[in-house]
Order: C-alpha cells, then structure tokens, then sequence
C-alpha cells in the first residue's frame, strides 16, 4: 500500500530559500541545495521549489538551482513558478527536475498542458490551483481560481477547471486554499474534497497548515494524497520526522523518517 | 564503466547522477560503441511507452541494448525502461516491445488515482540481488501501467496499488525496477550500489 507524502515547499528568490516576514530563524532561510538535502536526511518524500524571482532575467539561476539540487538530492522534485511554455518545462526537466507545475500559464493557455503531456506524459505535468470562496463562510457557493496570489480573478470555477486540467493532461494538482494561505487555519478541507470528488489524480493539499493536526486532517478529512506545507519547516517548528510520527499515529500510513 | 543509454526521452541525468553518487563510473551515452563496450547498461524511460519504444528505435539504439541484454552484462531497466523489456503494452498496443521479458504491461486498475505517485514498500523475495542488504525497502513510483510477466519466477519484488504487481525482476543478467531507484533516497542508492557492485 502506499504512503501519504509529505513536500516540504521552497520558495526561492534569485536563488536563495526566503519565507515570508515572519521569518524567524534566519539560518534555514539559506541555500536551496543544503535545506533540500536536510528535508531528504529527515524523511521528506518529496520537494517542491516555487520560483517567485519577479524578473525573466533570474530564470537562469533557477535553472542553476535545479542542476545543483538533481546532483546531490535524490527524492522527486518539481519546480514551479514562471513555467510559460512546453520549451521552458523542457529546459527544467533537463536540468534535472522531475515535474514541472504550470499554474497561471495554464489558465492563460488551457492547451499548455496538453502540449506538455504529451510531450513528458502526464506523470511530468502538476497543475497548481490557487482557490478562494466566493463567499467565505458558505462552501456551496464554491471556489474561483485566481492567479497572481489572490490578486487576479479569472472567472473559473475552482472543482470545474480541476476536471479540465485532468481532462488535458495533469498527472497531479496542487490545491492552495487562497483563504487559507499565511492564516495557520488549516487546509480549506471542503474544497480539496470536492476537488479529489471530480478529478482522478493524486491531490497535493497546500495553503494554512499552522499545526500537526492540520496535515493529519488534510488526509483523513480532505482526502489529499500529499500534504504541502512551508512555514512549519522552515521556521524549525517541526521537522519532518515529527510531522511523519504524527499522522503515523493517527493511522496514516506514511513512509518512515 | 556503466552506459546509461541516452535515446532522447525525459530526465535521464538523475539515473547518471544517483549512480556516480555511489561511487559508479556511469555515463549517459548516445555512442553504440560505449554501450558495446560498457560492464553494464541501464535503460531509463518516462512517459509514453509508444514514445519511449519509438524513441529507442530511431535513435537506432535498439540493437545495442539487445545486444547488451545477450551478452550477459548485467542490465537494469527503470521504470519504462523496464516496461519496454517486454512483449507490448496495453498504453501502445500497435507498438511491439524488446521482448527480452515474456509478458505484457497493462494499465493499473482505476479504482486507485492514477498515476501512482507515491512510496511504496516492496515485498522481495529472498533471492533478490537487488535488494540484498535493504531493511525497509520503500521506494518512489510515478506510473499507471505494470509488467505482468509470464512467468511470475522472474519477480522479485512485489508492490500493491489498486492490485498486486511486480515492482521488481531479475531474469539472469536483466534487472529491472518500476519504481525510480534514482529517486528513492538512500534506499534507491543502496539498490544501485548492488547493481553497480555486480557490474565491476
């Protein structure tokens, strides 16, 4: 039987690990290869590097990052964030990642993540979702994709661009709960049901992990595949190894650290 | 030295990379002179099985990897590589396989999400080279489709996802994993260890 992953997620910035102003321990805030390399001492099942470089001129160093990770980091790695085209999938791929997660590429051109299936298999293609209610109190009103984190509205409905996405090609998505996102709140576990309810793909569940327990619900209640999360590692709150005695306590079945 | 074949598919660096990690003198190669000459061969492969095989095929190293598998050189196949040993598969049922394994790749059954991505733990037989020295062998799977050999002898280590399927085979001189060694952490750089320490 398989196991939950646990992805620890690195945002980095003209090639370096930063996490938002809460930071507090400045020591983890480093070197991509070391933190990912650490994750991989510790049992993490998984990375994810998100490129929030604001500037195409940075691309490179990206790339950079990615080629030192694939030399001395050997779990599964998918890179997002400025992924415009099946040619700039096709240079992070050679570099050395395993995935690439397409998100406001997609929604700007659908066919993006068929042209990249095709060309990587499906196995290749995440499509991150950033999600957020219409109405913040009531679920059945549903969920609007948005990009831009938050700031741009699409139109899109949340559960049927998830199908979509299935339907062109995504072996995966990556749900963020814009509600959620920053909060410590937990996951928006209403929204990764309905996603895992109309799709059928592993969901990687992101956005609002402040506890243990949250990752516990995110499997047990939301249904998610992979639990994301970001600050509880990088702030030293938890290690991995922690996070992995958790859920196995809680009867989660999860590779050991 | 052991020749990773290079015929144009995916991410083949991170089988190089795993396998000089541990020590191994490997190099990916497009040269059917390195693989003739090579103490070993690996046969990556992600994606399409279609695409993989026609890959192999135009790159006009098909024969190499024949004529490594009749050498008696040890031999590993990863993933799609692993599927392409065999007959066909069901995910490209006009494209024909190496025939080096007897049996057919068919889709894993749908009531699990596909594609599997996940660890999963592996129950190896006792007789497994590849294996030997692991304690707890969970490793990286991204696939929908598995090998159902002819003769289940062959397998040497057993997953379940959806239904139960061979994650593992040693035939001989030809090994093969479903799973991606080269991303299975320390666990994957065990198994590659084996495979390299059979090569020298």
């Amino acid at each position: 039987m398989s196991a939950v992953r646990i992805i620890p997620c690195l945002d980095v910035d003209a090639g370096r690990v930063v996490k938002g102003v809460r930071f507090v321990e400045i020591r983890d805030a480093g070197d991509p290869v070391e933190l990912a390399a650490r994750y991989d001492t510790e049992g993490a099942d998984e990375l994810v590097f998100l490129d929030i470089t604001a500037s195409s001129d940075q691309r490179d160093t990206m790339l950079h990052v990615v080629e030192r990770v694939a030399e001395q980091v050997f779990i599964p790695f998918t890179v997002g964030g400025g992924i415009r085209s099946v040619d700039d999938a096709r240079r992070m791929l050679r570099a050395g990642a395993d995935k690439v997660s397409f998100n406001t590429a997609a929604v700007n051109d659908p066919d993006l993540v068929a042209r990249a299936s095709a060309e990587f298999g499906d196995q290749c293609v995440v499509v991150a979702i950033d999600a957020r209610r219409r109405d913040a109190d009531d679920a059945s009103m549903g969920w609007e994709v948005v990009t831009h984190g938050g700031r741009t509205a699409t139109g899109l409905d949340a559960i049927e661009w998830a199908a979509e996405v299935v339907r062109l090609g995504a072996g995966e998505l990556l749900v963020t709960s814009m509600d959620r996102d920053g909060t410590k709140a937990g996951y928006d576990l209403e929204l990764l049901r309905a996603i895992e309810a109309a799709t059928t793909v592993p969901v990687i569940a992101s956005g609002g992990v402040g506890t243990l327990e949250h990752l516990v619900a995110g499997v047990t209640e939301g249904g998610a595949h992979a639990v994301l999360a970001a600050s509880i590692f990088h702030f030293g709150q938890h290690t991995v190894a922690e996070d992995k005695a958790h859920l196995a306590a809680a009867g989660v079945r999860v590779r050991p650290a | 030295m052991i020749a990773i074949v290079d015929y144009g598919i995916g991410n083949l660096r991170s089988a190089e990379k795993a396998l000089q990690h541990v020590g191994a003198d490997a190099t990916l190669t497009d040269d059917p002179r390195v693989i003739a000459s090579a103490a070993a061969v690996v046969v990556p492969g992600v994606g399409h099985f279609g695409a993989c095989m026609e890959a192999l095929r135009s790159s006009g190293l098909e024969a190499s990897v024949r004529a490594a598998a009749a050498s008696g050189r040890p031999m590993l196949g990863i993933c799609v590589g692993m599927q392409m040993l065999f007959d066909g598969s069901d995910e490209a049922p006009e494209t024909p396989g190496l025939g080096l394994v007897a049996g057919r790749v068919r889709r894993l059954p749908a009531d699990e999400k596909l594609p599997q991505i996940a660890w999963n733990t592996v129950d190896v037989a006792a007789r497994s080279e590849l294996f030997a020295g692991v304690a707890e062998p969970w490793v990286y799977f991204v696939h929908s489709y598995v090998c159902d050999p002819a003769d289940p002898d062959v397998v040497t280590g057993w997953s379940t996802y959806g239904r139960r399927y061979a994650a593992a085979i040693e035939q001989s001189n030809v090994w093969a994993t479903q799973f991606h060694p080269e991303k299975s952490s320390h666990v994957g750089l065990a198994l590659l260890r084996n495979f390299a320490r059979k090569a020298a």
